[in-house]
């Protein structure tokens, strides 16, 4: 890129691609290029994000005329008072209840997604006759709708459903509320996107050289020894970035725990539930849009963190200096 | 009146001074109507219990109501529209769930969209719709308000001004199972007391049964219930003054006999799981000796088809209550003309139209939904086809209002939410009842 941009300024822009005039003026045509795209992000991206943050500041005032009824309309700026409640009285248990949810489905959701999804790997990995339809039929829960999938799986959790049915002793209220709700969302959340793990890890394995692993069987690795030392660091960077995007992903888990739980459960609400219920039920969009900003700080560390510590390879960094 | 407005509505193209004519001449009106339309001393100016001048303008409107699932909503359109082929009325269909209907006609509001006309509104909205001016005001002259059930004639109307029209009613009934009642030679019960002998007594022969379920899983269905027990105990959760007033023993009894009832046993615990169609599923497999439940169940526990086994074995009855019969809450549906909608004379005559006694006994018959207009009760013909109909319509006269305020969803979360936790054992019910004060103090404050 640096020499690129550097590149001395040929007289002749317009001169044939194979020619030496090629680089001149690509810095200019580059930008020209691509400000459609930064002009949509800008569009799509920034402005919502910005508008979002400037609402964060506000909360609608919500009095009524004493003798019409009729509601006094306007904002008022409350500086940071939205930020202030989701910390303190009832908001704020509310609040760091739904944080507390959201870290807790992100953690064990997502070991338990690596774990499931990685064993998933290994099989769509192997040799063997019908691979394909297992190939495909791992991947049909992620190709399902989640807001689908999660009334599904509220049919298999109803007080008479199958997964009562599987279970042994008195019916347990998968649907209601408390630990079984939650485990109910995990149980879902790891069928549905298990195979997005198996799948960016099967691309990682795809790209291990047979040679490694017969050296290996060489020199009288076990299999168990095989999968620590060879297998896993090498498809390591694959690994780490789809953790990263199902982290990212489960942080803003909204549509599981609405559908298949329901909204208001102490068990299960995370931000983003909390945020739409704010703004889309109660109309209140300062205090929704506050919810959404705490969640975007909150997400944008965590991946800030995941990335220094592990150093996921994100952007490609690693493949490209390798070259 | 309506000669004027007549006047005002010919489609023929006008000059600056005929325009200057009609507007002179619609003042006028809103003047007459003024003057005379209410003989209500009080001088209210701009508006003015009909603000007639605002109901103008003819022409193509929509109707924005929940799934037509009958068909028979489109059938009353086609009438209208053959009637009328320059004022054509389209339906708009929204989803099945009530809470997104309302979500739709909010964002279409706020963006002060004309896309919908007339709004099929449930009845707890009416506040939230008028207070944020998202429906106007009606003439109360020009609709058969007196030919209603009072009760629901109340729900359309907010600060002393009618601003929806009901066409639809609701209330509870309490379907019981008649073949096992008759077994032990029980009446259908007055009083929760009585209800749990009978079911005492049921279950010494059919140990599998459970006895009453509602709605009891944590959305509006549970603010219906829980309103349903503090009514039936004598309580109020919001008063006639529209100040909340749930922290009383009245209440407090009320919300008991929830809470000891799951505790007992006596509802099942899956019924905290229940909304209407779980609960209508276990009553037609025959699990429950006792349900509340709307009338729609009746025709579909009546099915004849197999998907029912308890078909010709229940009936209903009032709800009961704490010390005789108890307080249903009022359901239903009303109409209201959209603020943004140009065509607003057509939406009024539209409803008009709809919430006639000749559109409201068809929509009975085809759906079996609560009319409200109240001789279709005591149609005998009716009644043979509808047995129910004298039950629903003891229950929609005795029926309680929901709270008439312009943050329902947050009261009704706050109400849910009490009665969820004290149900499910969380809470005691008096701390339940005691946070719950508190909170809808804060919510009703303005």
């Amino acid at each position: 890129m640096t020499t690129m941009v550097g590149a001395p300024v040929d007289p002749k822009p317009d001169a044939t691609p194979p020619g030496p005039g090629r680089r001149a003026g690509v810095g200019r045509l580059a930008a020209l290029l691509v400000s459609p795209t930064l002009i949509v992000l800008a569009l799509v991206v920034a402005y919502p994000i910005i508008s979002a943050v400037r609402l964060a500041f506000y909360r609608q005032s919500d009095g009524i005329d004493p003798q019409t009824g009729i509601l006094i309309k306007g904002d008022e700026f409350v500086g940071l008072d939205n930020f202030f409640d989701m910390f303190r009285g009832d908001t704020g248990d509310r609040f760091l209840n739904a944080l507390l949810n959201t870290t807790t489905f992100t953690v064990v959701a997502v070991g338990l997604e690596i774990i499931v999804g990685v064993l998933m790997a290994l099989v769509m990995h192997r040799a063997f006759r019908g691979r394909a339809l297992v190939r495909a039929s791992i991947l049909v829960p992620w190709a399902v709708p989640t807001a689908i999938a999660g009334l599904l799986w509220r049919w298999i959790f109803q007080a008479d459903g199958v997964a009562n049915d599987l279970v042994p002793g008195a019916p347990i209220l998968w649907t209601a509320d408390g630990p079984p709700a939650w485990l109910a969302v995990v149980i879902a959340d790891t069928w549905k996107t298990a195979p997005f793990i198996g799948l960016l890890v099967l691309a990682g394995l795809q790209v291990i050289s047979n040679e490694v692993y017969e050296a290996a069987k060489l020199d009288g690795a076990t299999p168990w020894k095989t999968f620590w030392s060879i297998t896993l660091p090498l498809v390591k960077p694959a690994l780490l970035v789809a953790v990263l995007f199902r982290i990212l992903d489960t942080l803003r888990m909204f549509d599981l725990p609405y559908t298949l739980i329901g909204p208001g459960k102490d068990a299960t609400d995370t931000v983003t539930v909390l945020a739409f219920e704010e703004a889309v039920k109660f109309g209140n969009y300062g205090q929704a849009s506050a919810y959404s900003v705490a969640l975007f700080i909150y997400v944008a560390t965590v991946a800030f963190v995941f990335v220094k510590l592990l150093g996921a390879d994100v952007i490609g960094a690693q493949r490209g200096r390798k070259r | 009146m309506p000669t004027h407005r007549a006047v005002g509505t010919t489609p023929v193209r006008k000059t600056h001074r005929s325009t200057a004519i009609r507007l002179a001449a619609i003042a006028a009106v809103a003047v007459t109507a003024a003057a005379c339309g209410s003989g209500d001393p009080a001088p209210a100016p701009g508006a003015g219990n009909g603000t007639p001048a605002a109901l103008e303008g003819v022409g193509p409107i929509t109707l924005a109501s929940g799934k037509d699932t009958s068909g028979n909503m489109q059938k009353q359109v086609d009438e209208w529209n053959k009637l009328h082929p320059d004022q054509k009325v389209t339906i708009v269909e929204l989803p099945e769930s009530a809470d997104q209907q309302r979500q739709q006609m909010v964002q279409n509001a706020q963006a002060q969209s004309d896309a919908y006309g007339v709004l099929n509104l449930d009845v707890v909205w009416t506040a939230e719709f008028a207070a944020n001016q998202w429906i106007v005001a009606l003439p109360e002259n020009e609709f058969p308000l007196d030919k209603l059930l009072p009760a629901t004639v109340e729900t359309g109307k907010y600060f002393n001004k009618l601003y929806a029209v009901p066409t639809t009613s609701d209330g509870g009934l309490l379907y019981y199972r008649k073949d096992l009642l008759d077994a032990v030679g029980a009446q259908p019960p007055k009083t929760w007391a009585e209800m749990q002998e009978i079911c005492e007594k049921v279950k010494a022969d059919n140990a599998s049964l459970d006895c009453y379920a509602g709605q009891f899983e944590k959305y509006e269905g549970l603010t219906v219930n829980f309103s349903e027990a503090v009514n039936s105990a004598g309580g109020v959760v919001v008063g006639e003054d529209g100040k909340p007033n749930v922290n009383t023993p009245e209440a407090a009894k009320g919300l008991q006999f929830l809470v000891d009832g799951v505790k007992s046993g006596m509802i099942p615990a899956e019924a905290r799981t229940y909304k209407e169609e779980e609960g209508r599923r276990a009553f037609q497999a025959g699990e429950l000796i006792f349900h509340r439940q709307w009338p729609y169940q009746y025709a579909l526990a009546n099915a004849s088809d197999g998907s029912s086994k308890v078909a010709g074995k229940f009936a209903v009855a009032p709800l009961p209550g704490l010390d005789g019969p108890g307080a249903s809450t009022l359901g239903g549906h009303n109409y209201a003309v959209s603020a943004f909608t140009p065509n607003k004379k057509t939406a009024l005559d539209f409803i008009k139209f709809m919430v006639d006694e000749k559109q409201q006994r068809a929509n009975l018959m085809a759906t079996s939904q609560a009319p409200t207009w109240a001789a279709l009760y005591d149609d005998a013909e009716l009644v043979e086809q509808f047995p129910y109909l004298p039950f629903l319509k003891a229950s929609i006269e005795n029926a309680q209002k929901r709270p008439s305020v312009v943050k329902y969803q947050e009261v009704s979360t706050a109400i849910q939410e009490a009665a969820y936790s004290a149900m499910s054992g969380e809470v005691a019910p008096a701390d339940a009842l005691a946070t719950l004060q508190t909170k809808l103090e804060q919510l009703t404050a303005s």
